[in-house]
């Protein structure tokens, strides 16, 4: 069944939706960086999950005669991946904080109408 | 010193000049005067050096730079260039003596930047003059463009930043929008945009093609005033007028003119267009624009308006005898440059000097004033008639050319319009005329008042004796001509 | 090449990645500038001798740590790359060098040295992004200089940069991962990161659909990052609330340089490999393109807020980069990679006299600049020429952009004549948008002054009128961005079938 076979790719799917669609339509700036961390965790998955090999272990040669192991490059490549998401969220959220000294408020329709006096 | 190295002088001296003038600005105004004379002295000397070796059939040219690959930045010199360059530097030593006169009798501002960026305008006429190929002539003809902008927008105040914006608008409009795609169409088609005798375009463009290309070129170079790309002329009246005069008498329409010419002759070729029949238009334009001009002329009652107008109509002559593409119409045309630059200077430099002494700028109020002012009144009866082309006055000269030519190629249209305009130029001018000399003033003046100053006056006497000297002694200028012209049939 | 030389294109990155933490420790005043703008005039050697070694020797690679291609990452700096070199790194250097005052004004004392580690940072991701040769590397400069420069970008004292800062990293984070995304897909077919190497086994991909999918998630993530119209909403705001200075270099690079990836993409991996990719390419982008040309221009033409117009205006030309490489010739290609340096002078200059005026007007509105003609009439002179740059007088190099992008559009006969029209019309739009700012500046009656009015930086009015200069120099010696940018344009299209 390709359809089930696949669900690793409708979990990104439908993860990378959920905060494509929190990052837009909330207004809240805690709920938008949420979602853009949903988003990012999709994209994490979808790496991840194209380094298993079936029957494969994790790829640490550890002497006990294991020859299919799962590919460690996705696992390098998204390790990088979170440490950037991280700081993005770091940053984001720091500058959640000074919008909030700055203005008083975290929703977005509030600062615009703060800025438009 | 080389032929090219003094091309290369013509064009940095200016510049180098409004520097001069910027600095002695600083110290006083008499050392500025100084300055500015000097160095129009000087780049008239620099530029007729270079007549005799025209004359004799030289074509000096130094390229300077290549911009592009293909596209190179390179001046040449020939009779029709040569011209222009000669009647532009001359004519900027009499228009500093008048501007001299001009700016301090009406205690004007800023006259340190309007004598600096006289001097750069006049850098650009050169380059534009000398220009070896379409994108070294673009160049100096937009800056030539940017650097009168400050000088017709010298007033500083509502109205004149509102004209001023109309006149660069205009212009940049059809420069960008109209004359930078014929050049780069042009450059795509024949590999180069260098002016050849006899033309580069043979071979390369066809048909409607031709027209349309012929067309952008006319249109582009708004500052030849051909309809409807005119209305930047009767803005720029806001000027003071020793702007009106040098730049929109002499400079910057004579090089909008000058472009179409040159075109016509070194980029298409004469005989390849009078072949082409899409480009029949452009006669009846400049036809229609003559007369359309002359009539509007006739309503002005504004002088430098009127004036504004009759100059629109004169520059569709050099046009329109281009336009015939008959050696004899080419003469004309190049000769009606001249005739119409001291003409029309000596007019501008008239109405000038009765704004600076009487204040008066519309007709009505100019009646009986040719006794108070003889000298200028004289000078302008003078232009008026070279603008009727009434002998001894240059513009006789011209018109009989055009004439000539016409007839040559039973050119009816063109034989009409110049019957008809010479009428209306009469209807508009003689009335001028006849009200100051031959009726009384109305009120006397809050002050009595005599003549302008006199380096105003001085200027526009010179001016006034070189319409009628161009009348008899006009024989080098036909035979720069002859030599633009001898390879035609 | 021997010793240290062999190893620039790693120090170009490194140069400025070490100095940054440095820079933090500095704590007296001034000296974190001074360690700041050295590692940036030390990076602009390197880009200069990097430009050197590519004209005379053609690509230079590298491999970092000796590891072999494709195992490791591989450096290669070629024509393009050393094209956004020296934009990136010069950029850098006029703005920090003109800056100091300017940003002693805007940044506060106790937060510089964090401000221009992150200055230093953003110069390393931007280079960094230039030179690696691997997509995934791509990824990391691209977030760090995205990350530095946010925090560049909310430095500054207008609490409005903060919300304008907040919207791009949103944007720009979704752009950076739809990017990984794409190169996920890509990994996942080919098995291999570095670009090379993706060329070459994209041929032999059976299933060519995660690779168009792939195709479509690189192109949107990297227009969001170089704001193609209409995913460029995060730019106006981002650049008027950002310290003067900042913008200025910001505006001369950062989008830039998401261009040059997106070229890189297009031409070097997907167009031999996708059937039709060449036409899809240029039926996407040509119109977006289009609109971003003709709505930068026209909102820029309405806009009161000098810094808001210019930065529609950079929208506007950034379209025009992409006019010129949707048309897939030679002419267009040089046209627009011309233009990403042309561009950078004249925005780069018109952004150093905008923080000049920014220390005597009251604001930055036009109505504020009333009369600043007469008060700074240097800065003002500069500013004039390089708005003459942007709207492509000859002379200036804005010109040489312009006439090969409509000598480009010509080729294409009578299907290129609206796209000459457009180029034109939007010339004159760009005539319009600049010439209120000259008449508001010359004319109108100056508002009442205060009566001390702070004194403008003389090293900024120098460094802006260098930058002026370098406009009309390089409008008459074109040789060297019009080489570099000839055989950029040469080289990627000979990477099509």
């Amino acid at each position: 069944m390709e359809l089930l076979g696949l669900y690793h790719y409708w979990v990104f799917a439908i993860l990378l939706m959920i905060g494509f669609y929190a990052v837009i339509a909330k207004r809240n700036l805690v709920k938008k960086l949420i979602g853009l961390s949903i988003f990012q965790a999709a994209v994490f998955l979808l790496y991840i999950t194209m380094g298993k090999v079936d029957g494969g272990t994790a790829p640490i040669f550890s002497g006990d005669g294991a020859t299919v192991f799962s590919n460690p490059l996705p696992q390098v490549l998204i390790l990088t991946a979170i440490v950037v998401g991280i700081s993005t969220t770091a940053l984001g959220l720091g500058i959640v904080v000074r919008i909030k000294e700055e203005y008083g408020s975290i929703e977005e329709h509030e600062i615009q109408e703060i800025d438009k006096r | 010193m080389s032929a090219q190295s003094t091309i290369l002088l013509a064009l940095l001296l200016p510049l180098a000049g409004a520097a001069g003038i910027a600095l002695a600005g600083r110290v006083n105004a008499n050392l500025r005067e100084a300055v500015t004379l000097l160095t129009a002295g000087a780049l008239a000397v620099t530029v007729w050096s270079l007549v005799p070796g025209i004359m004799a059939g030289d074509r000096p040219g130094v390229t300077v730079t290549e911009l592009m690959p293909g596209v190179e930045l390179a001046f040449r010199v020939e009779p029709l260039g040569m011209l222009f360059a000669a009647l532009a530097s001359g004519l900027w030593i009499v228009n500093s003596l008048y501007s001299i006169g001009y700016m301090r009798g009406n205690n004007e501002k800023h006259q340190t930047r309007f004598y600096v960026m006289f001097a750069v305008s006049l850098a650009a006429t050169m380059g534009v003059a000398f220009a070896g190929n379409l994108v070294t002539l673009f160049l100096f003809y937009e800056m030539l463009t940017l650097s009168t902008y400050p000088l017709v927008s010298h007033k500083g105040d509502a109205n004149t930043v509102r004209s001023a914006r109309v006149y660069l608008g205009i212009l940049l409009t059809t420069s960008i929008g109209l004359f930078l795609p014929a050049i780069i169409w042009t450059y795509t088609v024949a590999g180069s945009g260098d002016f050849v005798p006899g033309g580069i375009l043979a071979g390369h463009v066809e048909g409607p093609a031709i027209g349309l290309l012929l067309g952008l070129f006319v249109f582009g170079v708004g500052k030849a005033a051909v309809m409807p790309v005119h209305r930047w002329l009767p803005a720029a009246m806001v000027a003071p007028t020793p702007v009106s005069a040098l730049l929109h008498a002499v400079a910057v329409v004579k090089a909008g003119v000058f472009t179409i010419t040159k075109v016509i002759v070194y980029i298409f070729g004469v005989d390849f267009l009078f072949a082409a029949p899409s480009s029949g238009w452009l006669l009846y334009a400049a036809a229609f624009t003559i007369i359309a001009a002359s009539v509007v002329a006739l309503r002005q009652q504004n002088l430098k308006r009127l004036l504004a107008y009759s100059t629109i109509a004169q520059l569709s002559y050099v046009v329109m005898a281009a336009a015939i593409l008959k050696p004899l119409a080419e003469i004309g045309a190049a000769i009606h440059m001249v005739a119409h630059a001291f003409g029309k200077i000596t007019l501008f430099f008239a109405a000038g000097a009765i704004y600076v002494a009487a204040k008066k700028t519309e007709i009505g109020q100019l009646k009986g004033i040719g006794r108070r002012m003889p000298i200028t009144m004289t000078a302008f009866t003078i232009g008026a008639l070279s603008m009727i082309g009434v002998p001894p006055t240059g513009g006789f000269v011209s018109k009989w050319y055009i004439l000539a030519g016409a007839f040559q190629d039973d050119n009816y249209v063109a034989l009409a319009t110049i019957i008809l305009s010479t009428v209306l130029n009469a209807a508009y001018f003689l009335p001028i005329i006849y009200m100051a000399w031959f009726m009384r003033e109305e009120e006397a003046p809050a002050r009595p008042h005599g003549e302008a100053p006199w380096p105003a006056v001085l200027a526009l006497a010179i001016t006034a004796l070189l319409t009628i000297a161009f009348f008899f002694f006009h024989g080098a200028t036909l035979e720069l001509e002859r030599q633009v012209v001898e390879n035609l049939s | 090449m021997n010793g240290l030389a062999q190893h620039l294109p790693a120090l170009q990155v490194v140069v400025p990645m070490l100095v940054a933490p440095l820079v933090i420790l500095l704590r007296p005043r001034g000296l974190a500038w001074a360690a700041c703008a050295a590692a940036s005039v030390l990076a602009f050697a390197i880009a200069i001798q990097l430009v050197l070694g590519v004209l005379n020797g053609g690509p230079i690679t590298y491999l970092m740590g000796s590891w072999p291609a494709p195992y490791g990452i591989e450096l290669r700096v070629d024509s393009l790359s050393a094209l956004l070199l020296l934009v990136v790194t010069g950029a850098s250097v006029t703005a920090l060098v003109s800056g100091r005052d300017s940003l002693d004004t805007q940044i506060e004392a106790g937060r510089q040295p964090y401000f221009y580690a992150a200055w230093l940072l953003a110069l390393a991701g931007l280079s960094g992004i230039v030179v690696t040769a691997d997509a995934f590397n791509i990824f990391v400069f691209m977030e760090i200089s995205s990350l530095a420069s946010y925090v560049l970008i909310a430095g500054g004292p207008d609490r409005r940069a903060l919300p304008s800062v907040f919207k791009y990293l949103i944007m720009g984070t979704i752009g950076a991962t739809f990017y990984l995304i794409g190169i996920g897909l890509i990994y996942m077919m080919t098995g291999t990161l570095n670009l090379a190497d993706m060329e070459f086994r994209i041929h032999e991909v059976a299933d060519q659909r995660p690779i168009l999918a792939a195709a479509g998630f690189i192109t949107v993530g990297l227009a969001l990052k170089a704001a193609i119209f209409p995913l460029h909403v995060w730019l106006p705001n981002a650049y008027t609330y950002a310290p003067h200075i900042v913008t200025a270099f910001l505006a001369a690079c950062s989008t830039k340089v998401s261009l040059y990836v997106l070229l890189r993409f297009d031409f070097f991996v997907f167009q031999e490999n996708l059937a039709g990719h060449a036409f899809q390419f240029a039926a996407y982008l040509m119109p977006l393109a289009i609109l971003g040309i003709l709505v930068g221009s026209a909102v820029a033409m309405f806009e009161t807020n000098i810094k808001r117009l210019l930065a529609f205006s950079s929208v506007a030309q950034i379209g025009y980069m992409m006019l010129g490489a949707s048309l897939v010739t030679v002419a267009g290609l040089t046209a627009g990679i011309v233009h990403i340096f042309n561009h950078a002078l004249a925005k780069g200059t018109l952004f150093l006299a905008v923080a000049s005026f920014a220390t005597v007007a009251a604001g930055l509105r036009l109505d504020d600049l009333r009369g600043i003609a007469r008060r700074m009439p240097w800065t003002f002179g500069a500013f004039v020429v390089a708005g003459l740059s942007l709207i492509g007088i000859p002379g200036t190099a804005g010109f040489v952009s312009k006439w090969y992008l409509i000598s480009a559009a010509m080729e294409f006969g009578a299907s290129g004549l609206p796209l000459v029209a457009i180029i034109l019309v939007s010339s004159l739009m760009a005539v319009v948008y600049v010439w209120r700012i000259v008449e508001a500046a010359c004319f109108a009656e100056a508002p009442e002054q205060p009566t001390s009015a702070p004194k403008v930086s003389p090293v900024l009015v120098a460094v802006t009128w260098l930058a002026a200069l370098a406009n009309l120099y390089f409008g008459i010696v074109t040789e060297l961005p019009l080489s570099l940018s000839g055989d950029a344009a040469t080289e990627l299209l000979d990477h099509l079938p």
